[in-house]
């Protein structure tokens, strides 16, 4: 291709909190329309609003999390304009002060790293949802006054590869700091894609195109290949970009003007009079840093230099903050981080996906695992065994050691015991074991499968081995 | 003599005494309401079934300084289940279903609500003139304006028709209409009242204040009403001020300045007239009272031009602030909703529809004052102007007790517009300097001082923010050393 592409990203969060930004309401999904508000949501004449501190400090905590630059006093500023979805006629916002500038998060492109850097963070109200028929239209105030997080990326990005895995390291982020449950089905998390092409080499941007609120990570990929292709043909066509809103269709997977962008919008800011701007105090900033967790990037980068785990499994270990407790802990009681890492990532994973639980809901805990891999270990089990124990435990909601006891599953790992049943099967196949060639394995694994079979594959198979070869050896030396 | 004539204070006296009763003074309070409404046009809605309701239920409620005692409001506070319009077009039919702060204290505290009053469209003028039910009538002299724009308020309580009314003061709501009423109008420090359930004008310069006729009368009642609200995060803990308590301190030694420009002759010699030179006779009479009490008089000098700056700096804030305030009335969730087929042309109607001219041409210079091209210009240099003047005063409110001034340049005008001319010195320094308490907060109150052509004229006093006390205890003696206390329009004085 011939063309580089500048991307932007601007993402709204919905912020977890009891009740709204400004108001008594709940804040939770409810499917219900128009039951979860107050006169303060829909405008009435009269209403004042009141922050929300739940919201101030995860605002914080997420600008600190985006290793952003604080302001000294929290302001809010109204941006005015009309639109039905907006009861007041103006939305309260940041604009002069926002929450968080200036900051950047490194995320894994494949296997490089990639710098995003952060224009501004900052925190708002949403507004109220509208569902367009032939006729006419619907409104759901639930969501008016609901706290909003919007993220502003710098014109960094340059992929939808890029936009992708900042999206999902963001994602991460809001998970890990119990800030938001970011869940795109429910419309918490839409992204505005701001995406322009130039020639390759060019020190100037080509003209931006905006795509409005995107509410799936693949449909921002698709919106942005989408488009790439499209403003590619056109300008090999020799035509020009124009300043424009676009809209992505899913069904279509194709992208439709909406309006022609002649100008900015001129919201006119102010200082919303109401909230009178208070200190963020260093003693706050102090208790907010103590909430903030070791993020994924940084986990996956020490997974990899102290435990040495591929990018991989340190990615998958971390993809939500519970699966890398739940694997540190098992690490810290002693457990090989490799092998710790494999059953984590391979049988747990696997299971909780199925049944679509959180790790933290998971019957069998760090001490069962630890437990099991220790069983394996001391030889006790073998491998096959153990993930027969693991479901076993999970059905029946018992400790490993108990279902190894119930099913009478230990392995047999005294040697003298074992002895005698190669040597039993040794008389029984007597001319077999005399041409015993210890080039050819073949007669081994034949007395490995007898001695499995006598033992009802008790018998630990390595151990079995060994001392089989050590007896035919013995055997034919004689002769 | 009625009852009703009394003040808060004596009438309480006389209900203890049994002298009187709740329901004949509530009875009488509907009544003349009714019998006044004609010739003053004070109400948007008389509350009679509201007034019978609470007069039901007042048992139930605790002894207070103001239970039993009938008071009106104006109609720009949210009151639940009773119409509240704000005398514009664009809420005739609004019925809240909520109460605002200001009216849930009132009613716990027993005082009866006998109306709701006329004010200027959304609270903007200063008239009284404008209201969506006519024009409020001076009951000195019915062929003047009150002024506004608490217009109905003002007019209720120096009618007679009740003891006290409460309004709300944007840039001099309440005392320039007590002024022109003869009566005393105080608008507390920005905070110590809760705003939560009054329509926004400009909310840096709201405040919720009273009307009494006496200054002892807005003690009790904003002793009634103030408090830290958690629906109003301007608001602060007043637990301890005590208006009522300190309003008879010892006031000797206390120190008053006020503005040489403002009272100086030769800034007027283009505009001199009889009733301006007999107001300004009457502030030196008051200053010498002043001294008679004991407390010291300094002349202090501020830039002219500064102060000529005061009323296009209120009209800039106000206006960009009022723009996005009513931005909320679109006809989509309340009031009358517009024709059309979209929804931008429904909100377009509704809002074409509900407002009158004047209001329509505040939003247009406040939307241009707020537009990008201008708001460094316009908006920020206002607020510029606003710091400086907010600045000097604080500084001088460190060194001085209060400040006193004429509280207007002339007696309530007529209701010919032609009569005042808002580019002449007079109308700029004398006549809208009190918005000075809006821009920083302060507290401020107008107290009746004499009359010139037979209509009422006052004194405006002015303190520091969180001065209430010091200064209703300083008016209350000015008022005690004067004889206008208690005065009601065609009454004995």
């Amino acid at each position: 291709m011939n063309y580089e592409v500048t991307i932007g990203l601007e993402v709204h969060c919905e912020v977890k909190t009891k009740s709204k930004m400004f108001s008594p309401a709940p804040n939770n999904y409810n499917e219900n329309p128009n039951e979860n508000i107050s006169e303060i949501d829909l405008g009435f004449p009269g209403i004042l609003p009141i922050a929300n501190m739940e919201a101030v400090r995860k605002s914080i905590l997420m600008a600190m999390a985006l290793n952003c630059k604080l302001p000294e006093k929290m302001f809010f500023d109204r941006k005015n304009y009309y639109y039905p979805d907006l009861p007041k006629g103006y939305q309260i916002t940041q604009n002069t002060k926002p929450v968080g500038i200036n900051g950047y998060i490194d995320v894994y492109v494949a296997d490089k790293v990639k710098r995003i850097n952060i224009h501004d963070i900052h925190l708002e109200e949403d507004t109220a949802s509208l569902d367009h028929y032939d006729t006419y239209s619907l409104i759901d105030y639930n969501r008016a006054g609901v706290p909003l997080l919007e993220t502003v990326t710098e014109p960094c990005i340059h992929s939808s590869e890029e936009a992708l895995a900042f999206l999902d390291s963001l994602r991460r982020i809001f998970l890990y700091t119990n800030i938001s449950e970011a869940r795109t089905d429910r419309g918490q998390m839409r992204c505005d894609v701001n995406i322009s092409l130039a020639k390759k080499g060019s020190k100037t941007l080509g003209t931006k195109v905006e795509m409005k609120n995107i509410n799936s990570f693949s449909n921002v990929k698709d919106a942005i290949e989408y488009e790439i292709k499209r403003q590619s043909e056109l300008l090999d066509s020799g035509e020009k970009i124009v300043m424009e809103t676009r809209r992505y269709d899913d069904t279509t997977g194709k992208t439709y003007r909406m309006r022609e962008k002649v100008e900015n919008l001129d919201y006119k800011y102010y200082i919303e009079p109401n909230i009178p701007p208070f200190k963020i105090t260093e003693k706050l900033i102090n208790e907010i840093k103590e909430e903030l967790p070791m993020l994924q990037f940084e986990r996956i980068n020490k997974y990899i230099n102290e435990y040495e785990l591929s990018l991989y499994d340190a990615t998958i270990l971390t993809k939500n903050i519970e699966t890398a407790l739940y694997f540190e802990e098992v690490i810290k009681k002693g457990v090989e981080p490799k092998i710790a890492a494999n059953w984590i990532n391979t049988r747990i994973l696997g299971y909780i996906n199925k049944e679509e639980i959180n790790i933290n809901d998971c019957t069998f805990k760090t001490d069962d695992l630890v437990e099991l891999i220790g069983y394996i270990n001391k030889n006790v089990i073998s491998t096959k065994q153990a993930k027969d124990i693991f479901y076993k435990c999970l059905e029946e909601n018992k400790k490993p050691s108990i279902i190894i006891k119930e099913n009478n599953m230990e392995q047999i790992t005294d040697t003298n015991a074992i002895l005698s049943v190669i040597k039993e099967v040794i008389n029984e196949n007597l001319d077999l074991a005399k041409s015993y060639n210890p080039e050819r394995g073949r007669t081994v694994d034949f007395f490995v499968g007898q001695v499995m079979k006598k033992t009802k594959g008790k018998a630990n198979p390595k151990s079995a081995m060994d001392l089989i070869k050590e007896e035919l050896l013995k055997l034919i030396q004689k002769n | 003599m009625s009852y009703l004539d009394k003040t808060i204070a004596e009438i309480k006296l006389s209900l203890d005494k049994n002298e009187t009763t709740v329901s004949s003074l509530t009875t009488e309070a509907i009544e003349r309401a009714k019998d006044y409404q004609e010739k003053l046009n004070s109400f948007v809605t008389i509350t009679e079934d509201n007034a019978k309701n609470q007069l039901d239920n007042l048992d139930s409620v605790k002894d207070s300084p103001l239970k039993g005692i009938p008071y009106a409001l104006k109609d720009n506070f949210s009151t639940k289940g009773i119409l509240t319009t704000a005398s514009s077009n664009i809420l005739k039919d609004y019925v809240p279903f909520f109460n605002a702060t200001c009216v849930n204290k009132l009613y716990n505290k027993g005082a009866i609500l006998i109306g709701k009053t006329v004010l200027d469209e959304l609270a903007m003028g200063g008239t009284g003139t404008t209201g969506h039910t006519g024009p409020v009538k001076n009951p000195w002299n019915a062929k003047r304006l009150i002024g506004g724009s608490s217009a109905g308020s003002a007019s209720a309580v120096a009618s007679g028709i009740v003891p006290f009314s409460i309004g709300s003061d944007t840039g001099d709501s309440i005392r320039k209409p007590a002024c022109y009423g003869g009566i005393v109008g105080y608008k507390p420090t920005y905070g110590l009242v809760s705003r939560f359930g009054l329509f926004a004008f400009a909310s840096s310069m709201d405040h919720v204040g009273c009307f009494t006729r006496s200054v002892l009368d807005s003690a009790i009642v904003t002793d009634a009403i103030k408090g830290k609200d958690e629906k109003d995060m301007t608001t602060f803990d007043s637990s301890n001020i005590n208006l009522t308590a300190n309003i008879n301190n010892d006031i000797k030694g206390k120190k008053l300045f006020y503005i040489k420009e403002l009272v100086d002759r030769n800034n007027y010699q283009d505009d001199m007239d009889e009733e301006l030179d007999q107001i300004l006779i009457n502030f030196d009479l008051i200053k010498e009272k002043c001294k008679n009490l004991g407390m010291t008089i300094e002349e202090v000098s501020i830039d002219k031009n500064l102060l000529k700056a005061i009323f296009p700096t209120y009209i800039t804030i106000s206006c960009a602030e009022a723009t996005s305030n009513n931005s909320n009335l679109t006809g989509i969730i309340f009031g009358p909703r517009g024709a059309g087929d979209n929804i931008n042309e429904i909100m377009f109607n509704a809002r074409t529809k509900g407002f009158s001219e004047l209001i329509k041409r505040r939003f247009v210079l406040g939307s241009y004052i707020l537009q990008k091209e201008n708001q460094e210009k316009l908006f920020l240099n206002a607020g510029r102007i606003r710091r400086l003047i907010v600045d000097k005063m604080t500084t001088l409110f460190k060194e001085y007790d209060a400040m006193i001034l004429p509280a207007t340049g002339s007696i309530a005008p007529t209701f010919r517009k032609e009569d005042i001319d808002k580019l002449s010195d007079r109308y700029l320094l004398l006549e809208n300097h009190m918005a000075i308490a809006n821009f920083g907060g302060f507290p401020s109150i107008t107290i009746p001082s004499g009359f010139v052509h037979n209509m009422p004229i006052g004194i405006n006093i002015t303190s520091g923010i969180k001065q209430d006390e010091k200064l209703l205890n300083i008016a209350n003696k000015i008022e005690n050393a004067l004889t206008y206390k208690g005065q009601i329009a065609g009454g004995e004085n």
